[in-house]
């Protein structure tokens, strides 16, 4: 009964504004060009253009593109320094120690903002950006933030995981992220032991990364599976399994019995009903609505049929991002504009729909900081939540105040960001309604930007608003009266959705 | 609003220019709420019916799950000491190991301190402005972060409905919301402010608060005033996220100038450095400048100390405790005392035994401070027994919806009944 939720979108319904939609959803947007690309594609073509990326070249990520060395740990030589100074209170050699353990975290703490910035830029330009957006999404899911496990090169080898898995297997990603080291870290798995377990990965496994708070599981099932994690743990930059440590005992978990290690604890979760639904909401709100209230029947079934899909397929993420992008629902007029932008969607999608100048890395990743979502720095292990909490009155004031950034380079005065007088040239976006004299009508003109830029047909008031603005500036759609009629669109509280 | 304020408010809409009173004409009924509450701003009279005139509460959240044990010291206690053999603080009367130094005397007969880093809050206790609730937390504690701040946040042990500061204003403003009724100093308003009818507006610094784009040229501030004011669109659902959007944006056209007025000015007396001290500073410039907001939320996090905890919580502490001494200061110089409450609280305490991190994994009871020259000093309430635990965790004494009962029907004379949904048992520590 649930297939009927996943039903196809009719070829010929796949129009301009549907394309416009799958790249906004499917990634983070596209020229006007690039979306008639899209829609003449049909939709098959098209989603597989997006789903299956692996055909689209790709800058590959160089493991050795970050230093690993900053954060490296202190040798057994270091380490005997350190012993003998604390016992004999050798000051100075204790306040050298400390002076180069300052130096290596401000060093480290450069490389985490460069990070930062490659991976922004990283999304701006991939021609596959469906694997940018699913691996932004576990970051959010899988949540880890550098404040706590101060080691920029560990999150940047997460970053890898993520966008290894981005489109592949949730249950061999789960089984990975346990040998994270910046997940251990994270969560102190290091610290857990037979002899004095800790519980912070094991609670998390379930209620954040799997099932959900509550959803099947006791206090009982988190002791138990935080004993299955014992000894989990890592050395330098790679997983370690410490046997000493371990606990090998038989652990009831969940109504099974066994010697569960960390993996069978989590087969034990994967084969739950629980698992597939909760990651099926999840990739809902992420992909198709972030409605707020209670959840609908039509919301409900098609969840459901996601979940299906995704047990059926064994957690092969694949099939069931196709089915979505495919589907008539995920089309369909509720779902238009009704997700609320997060600030790294809004901040990207700006610069590869309207093809701005990037401007200063830096800014934008400082910008996306003040807008809520600050990349490797997610606020809790519950990542960030989305939809209504991205917005309060000063979020959307830094939201339209980046827009007039990226579209013109000013530099807003309050901030500590750099001017750039790198002209923006937006008339490529007019060009396909250029008349035989190379003019643009300005009705027609501005009717297009409105509908590209909202993704949706405006609403007759925004557009007589604007349309009387531009009128009084004069009769010709030039460059800065684009951009002038962009920074009032993109001011727009509707701008805000996609 | 009160319904005697309505004509004076009305009159004062025809003086207060065009702007206003165009956006009467053919507006939504939301709208014109929101404008009648602008115009009561200005009118200088934000009180409305169940509002006490100029009173205010400053809720103060401490992130994380406050080592509670560890910020007010059971020092009379032995477990405490065999629970926590590295991470116990030494009583005034011991000897400082390392560099975290003695407790804080707060009172001797019950062998009670506080951590060493809480200069400001004992000097505020030595003042009689300092409360120490003991034992606050609620029945079947939830030790998930979130889902315990949810609950603090409603109050409700279910974690789930509207937060329990815009109940108050639901229940107090007869169906309009107040414009800058509430406002959170930070990156996001929590949802403790958030109410069907009532909405916070927050901000992280008040220099961001505007739209910049009018700085390109004049011609763009008229139309973009007229997108950001138009509120709801008529063919948008009510429910939807647009409409949301479309409320939120003329939420901030309307606090903007004001907001940004206030906390240019500088203060009175001299301010720590810290983020938390920032925001209180923030705090306090608002009230300076006779806001009509009756509820401001500032919050601190980096509590929560699983490992290698007595560094940085006591850095943590310092910073909350001599920030909140500096803001009773500017207070008293700006002779607001009398007017201001401040509320401090976390989501949870921490396990009674130590880990073998030299840390504290997640727990349950902890003290809060009420702060004030209207707030009955001392420690109130008994401290909860370190031997009849509950699965290693301390039984509360006191349950957190008590104090904030007492808060709303003591100090903001609102219905506590109504707006947490029941009665709880409460020690008095409102001053008659």
């Amino acid at each position: 009964m649930f297939e009927d939720a996943l039903k196809p979108l009719p070829e010929k319904a796949f129009d301009y504004l549907a394309a416009v939609h799958l790249l906004n959803r499917a990634g983070f947007g596209g020229t006007p060009s690039q979306a008639r690309a899209l829609a003449d594609m049909g939709l098959n073509k098209a989603v597989d253009q997006l789903v299956k990326y692996e055909s689209q070249p790709v800058e590959p990520v160089k493991a050795d593109l970050f230093d690993n060395s900053i954060m490296s740990p202190l040798t057994d030589e270091q380490r005997e320094t350190v012993r003998k100074a604390r016992l004999s209170n050798d000051e100075e050699v204790l306040a050298a120690l400390q002076r180069d353990r300052n130096r290596k975290q401000s060093e480290d703490r450069k490389q985490i903002a460069e990070l930062q910035k490659w991976w922004i830029k990283r999304m701006i330009e991939t021609p596959r950006p469906l694997e940018e957006k699913m691996t932004l999404f576990f970051h959010g899911h899988f949540a880890t933030g550098y404040r706590t496990i101060e080691d920029s090169f560990h999150m940047y080898q997460q970053n890898q995981l993520f966008r290894k898995f981005a489109t592949g297997n949730f249950a061999q990603l789960a089984h990975r992220i346990i040998r994270d080291p910046a997940m251990i870290k994270y969560l102190d798995n290091d610290e857990n032991q037979k002899s004095k377990p800790n519980e912070n990965l094991a609670r998390e496994l379930m209620e954040l990364f799997t099932l959900g708070e509550g959803r099947g599981y006791t206090e009982d099932d988190i002791k138990a599976g935080a004993l299955a994690l014992t000894g989990y743990t890592f050395k330098d930059d790679t997983f370690y399994f410490n046997g000493n440590n371990h606990d090998t005992s038989t652990k009831n978990i969940m109504g099974k019995s066994g010697q569960f290690d960390g993996d069978g604890f989590l087969d034990v979760i994967l084969a739950r009903n629980e698992c597939a639904e909760f990651m099926a909401g999840k990739l809902f709100r992420f992909f198709v609505n972030d409605f707020s209230g209670d959840m609908s029947k039509e919301q409900k079934a098609f969840i459901l049929a996601m979940a299906n899909k995704l047990r059926a397929s064994k957690y092969e993420l694949k099939p069931l991002l196709d089915a979505v992008f495919s589907s008539a629902y995920f089309y369909s007029a509720q779902n238009r504009g009704a997700i609320i932008k997060s600030p790294i969607q809004l901040t990207v999608q700006a610069v590869r729909s309207l093809r701005t100048p990037v401007r200063e890395l830096s800014a934008l990743a400082s910008a996306t900081d003040l807008m809520g979502q600050n990349v490797f720095f997610p606020p809790n292990v519950k990542g960030w939540d989305g939809g209504r909490s991205w917005i309060n009155t000063s979020t959307l004031f830094i939201r339209q105040n980046v827009l007039v950034y990226l579209l013109t380079g000013r530099k807003p005065d309050m901030y500590e960001w750099q001017a750039s007088d790198i002209p923006f040239d937006a008339t490529h976006l007019v060009d396909h309604l250029r008349q035989p004299d190379g003019s643009v009508d300005m009705a027609s003109g501005i009717e297009y930007l409105l509908r590209f830029n909202l993704a949706q047909s405006p609403s007759p008031l925004r557009l007589q608003q604007v349309m009387a603005f531009a009128k009084s500036r004069g009769e010709r759609l030039d460059n800065d009266r684009i951009i002038a009629v962009l920074a009032l669109t993109t001011a727009m509280p509707e701008y805000q959705l996609c | 609003m009160s319904e005697h304020n309505i004509p004076y408010s009305r009159r004062l809409f025809m003086r207060h220019g065009v702007a206003l009173a165009s956006m009467a004409t053919t507006i939504p009924q939301f709208i014109q709420n929101s404008a009648l509450g602008m115009v009561a701003q200005l009118a200088g009279n934000p009180g409305g019916a169940g509002l006490p005139q100029d009173r205010i509460l400053v809720v103060v959240q401490l992130g994380g799950g406050n080592d509670g044990l560890n910020t007010v010291i059971p020092f009379g206690m032995n477990e405490y000491y065999n629970a926590r053999p590295t991470i116990g603080i030494p009583a005034p009367s011991g000897t400082a190991k390392g560099q975290t130094g003695v407790a804080l005397m707060l009172d001797q007969q019950r062998g009670l301190g506080l951590n060493p880093s809480l200069k400001g809050l004992k000097s505020l206790y030595d003042d009689g402005k300092l409360a120490v609730l003991q034992g606050v937390g609620y029945p079947n504690p939830n030790r998930s972060h979130f889902t315990s701040m949810d609950i603090w946040q409603t109050a409700n042990t279910g974690a789930k409905g509207n937060g329990w500061i815009g109940r108050y204003f639901d229940n107090t403003c007869n169906g309009t919301p107040i414009q800058e009724g509430s406002i959170s100093i930070g990156r996001t308003a929590p949802l403790a402010l958030n109410g069907q009818v009532q909405k916070p507006i927050s901000f992280e610094s008040a220099e961001l608060f505007r739209w910049l784009g009018k700085d390109l040229h004049k011609s763009l501030d008229d139309p973009y005033q007229q997108i950001n004011r138009a509120g709801i669109l008529p063919e948008t659902t009510q429910t939807s996220q647009a409409a949301f959007l479309m409320r939120t944006a003329l939420d901030a056209q309307l606090g903007s100038d004001r907001i940004r007025a206030a906390v240019g000015k500088s203060p009175l007396t001299t301010w720590p450095n810290s983020d938390i001290a920032n925001q209180l500073r923030i705090v306090s410039a608002l009230i300076r400048d006779g806001m009509p907001t009756r509820v401001y939320y500032v919050s601190q996090g980096g509590y929560d100390t699983h490992g290698g905890q007595l560094g940085s919580h006591g850095r943590a502490l310092q910073q909350v405790g001599d920030a909140l001494a500096a803001f009773q200061k500017e207070l008293a110089a700006q002779h607001a005392e009398d007017r201001v409450v401040t509320m401090v609280f976390s989501e949870f305490g921490r396990r009674v035994k130590q880990n073998a991190s030299g840390g504290t994994d997640h727990g349950t009871a902890a003290p809060m401070f009420v702060i004030g020259s209207k707030v009955k000093a001392g420690v109130h309430g008994d401290h909860p027994s370190l031997t009849d635990l509950d699965q290693g965790d301390l039984k509360f004494k006191q349950d957190f919806r008590g104090v904030y009962a007492n808060i709303l029907d003591e100090w903001l004379k609102a219905p506590s009944a109504k707006i947490l949904g029941g009665t709880f048992s409460k020690s008095s520590i409102i001053k008659a």
